[in-house]
């Protein structure tokens, strides 16, 4: 009897150990998409990660091609283009979105044609593009908490000057903020987690875990700090949500995780916002 | 050396072909209140942001004395509404100085907890107002610190200002594009419009036919506006404009 019931938990747990390692991943990245999330709300800076994003298949390919461990590429290459984007969008005449919509699109586009070269990833294109939170290892968890804690980290490290430049870049500046810096950190950050961000909702998708949970939270929140905790926490329900729906429904996990937050942010619309 | 807490020397800034500031002198010495004042696009802003660093100027230059602690109350605040944030959070966003203190100074110490979308034109320009003394200024920079503030309102701030600088003995220098009220309480007025039209006392350049140029330009329509241009031809050939007579009024 008693073998039989370790028998019937032994499989429960086999079945589901796919499940756990995207729910743990998922929890990851709400961890820090969710205050990371709140200043690409504050900053603005919404199509500024999409743009990212969108570069981010063009490192995978990179990667496959110089045969780098694929999150470290686009890593990288997110980071490079982060930095080139930052300078662009400081000198540039054009409007910033019209500007950042040439650089997504040129990279999304770059990064289709290398993966064409890449006979094994042709397949996957569309997990790459949407997520495929159930195919997520044990390495990949770890990786994604280690990401996450170390993004975390530092932008704890630069929270009082970050928020500062983002309250007002002038004011900062005046009283002596080095907002440049404070910038150029913080879009590294951007890029870091959209590289963490990949596997789990899929290139098309980061953006929307960032701003989602942040917009969702902001009608709760009377303070930034508490604005950036309750998205993470709104983050992590949807990932549990979408994951559970996922499994049940049969639907695509990526684009679960993102209804799901998608439907929490429509249910705040029904309560008053804070000021 | 100068005596001055900031100055500026010829400063000039261009955007594409026209010239936005030409060759600006300007300064500010400790316990005087300097007014800039001149019609919207005058370069005003602009002028300030150079003397505070933050725009680069194409020519010229700017002298601080050593170690100048200014205090910078902007035109607009460019927080965005998704931002929840407490007044006593925001002033406190200055690192160094007394939350309280500054609050209790402006006159809204009791709005600490009050969240910053929630507040009046007239709220809202103290508790920047706030924010620019927790450093403790020898430089108080004002960029029409008035705005959306009825007339009470108004006379209330620059007699504010007008206090804090008998107490500190700080240097003031405010833009606006509003004169009654503030030509009683300058000690130096500055007419811009591009290039320095006049400088001098309050008095003394009120009666300057380039300043009722300018006040003109401001009451009238664009008529005025356009008159205006042609009172200024002399400037073509005298854009320099040396010395900061302090007594009486220099007219460029």
């Amino acid at each position: 009897m008693a073998m039989c019931i370790t028998a019937i938990l032994m499989m429960v747990i086999i079945m589901d150990e796919f499940l756990w390692r995207a729910g743990a991943a998922g929890l990851g990245l709400a961890v820090i998409a969710g205050p990371l999330g709140s200043f690409v709300v504050w900053r603005r800076l919404a199509f500024f990660g999409d743009a990212l994003a969108h570069s981010a298949l063009l490192g995978l390919a990179l990667g496959f091609m110089l045969q780098i461990e694929p999150a470290l590429a686009i890593a990288v290459l997110c980071a490079a283009f982060a930095l080139i984007l930052t300078g662009m969008l400081s000198r540039a005449k054009l409007p910033p979105d019209t500007l950042l919509s040439i650089a997504a699109f040129t990279t999304l586009s770059l990064g289709l044609i290398a993966l064409a070269f890449v006979e094994t990833l042709r397949v996957d294109l569309i997990s790459y593009l949407f997520g495929d939170i159930l195919s997520v290892t044990r390495a990949d968890v770890m990786l994604v908490w280690g990401g996450a804690l170390l993004a975390l980290a530092v932008l704890i490290a630069i929270w009082r000057p970050l928020l500062a430049a983002s309250v007002d870049e002038d004011l900062a500046r005046v009283e002596g903020g080095d907002t440049g810096r404070v910038r150029l950190a913080f879009v590294l950050l951007l890029a870091l987690v959209v590289a963490l961000a990949m596997k789990i909702v899929g290139v098309l998708l980061v953006t929307a875990l960032l701003v989602i949970p942040a917009a969702a939270s902001r009608r709760f929140a009377s303070g930034p700090e508490a604005m950036a905790i309750y998205a993470s926490i709104i983050g992590a329900v949807a990932v549990v949500g979408g994951l559970f729906a996922s499994l049940k429904f049969d639907t695509p996990s990526g684009p679960s995780v993102v209804v799901a937050a998608a439907a929490i942010f429509a249910a705040t619309l029904l309560f008053k916002r804070r000021a | 050396m100068t005596g001055y807490a900031i100055e500026g020397r010829g400063l000039v800034k261009r955007f594409g072909d026209r010239v936005v500031v030409d060759h600006v002198d300007i300064g500010a010495k400790p316990g005087e209140i300097v007014t800039l004042i001149g019609p919207n696009g005058a370069g005003k802003t602009l002028l300030l942001k150079m003397l505070l660093g933050l725009v680069p100027p194409d020519r010229g230059t700017v002298v601080r004395s050593p170690g100048l602690r200014v205090g910078y109350m902007p035109q607009k605040l460019a927080i965005d509404p998704n931002l929840p944030i407490s007044v006593a959070r925001f002033v406190g966003l200055a690192g160094k100085g007394n939350v309280v203190a500054s609050l209790e100074t402006a006159g809204v110490a009791d709005m600490a907890r009050a969240p910053m979308a929630g507040l009046s034109g007239g709220e809202l320009q103290r508790v920047l107002l706030a924010r620019a003394l927790m450093r403790d200024p020898q430089l108080l920079v004002l960029d029409e610190p008035a705005q959306g503030v009825d007339v009470t309102g108004q006379d209330a701030l620059y007699a504010l200002v007008g206090k804090l600088r008998d107490k500190t003995n700080c240097a003031v220098l405010l833009v606006s594009h509003d004169l009654h009220l503030v030509m009683a309480r300058s000690d130096r007025v500055v007419c811009l419009n591009t290039h320095v039209c006049c400088t001098g006392q309050p008095e003394t350049v009120g009666r300057d036919p380039a300043f009722a140029a300018l006040f003109g330009a401001r009451a009238g329509e664009s008529l005025a506006l356009y008159r205006h241009h042609h009172d200024h031809v002399h400037d073509t050939h005298g854009h320099v404009h040396h010395g900061h007579s302090h007594d009486g009024h220099h007219h460029g």
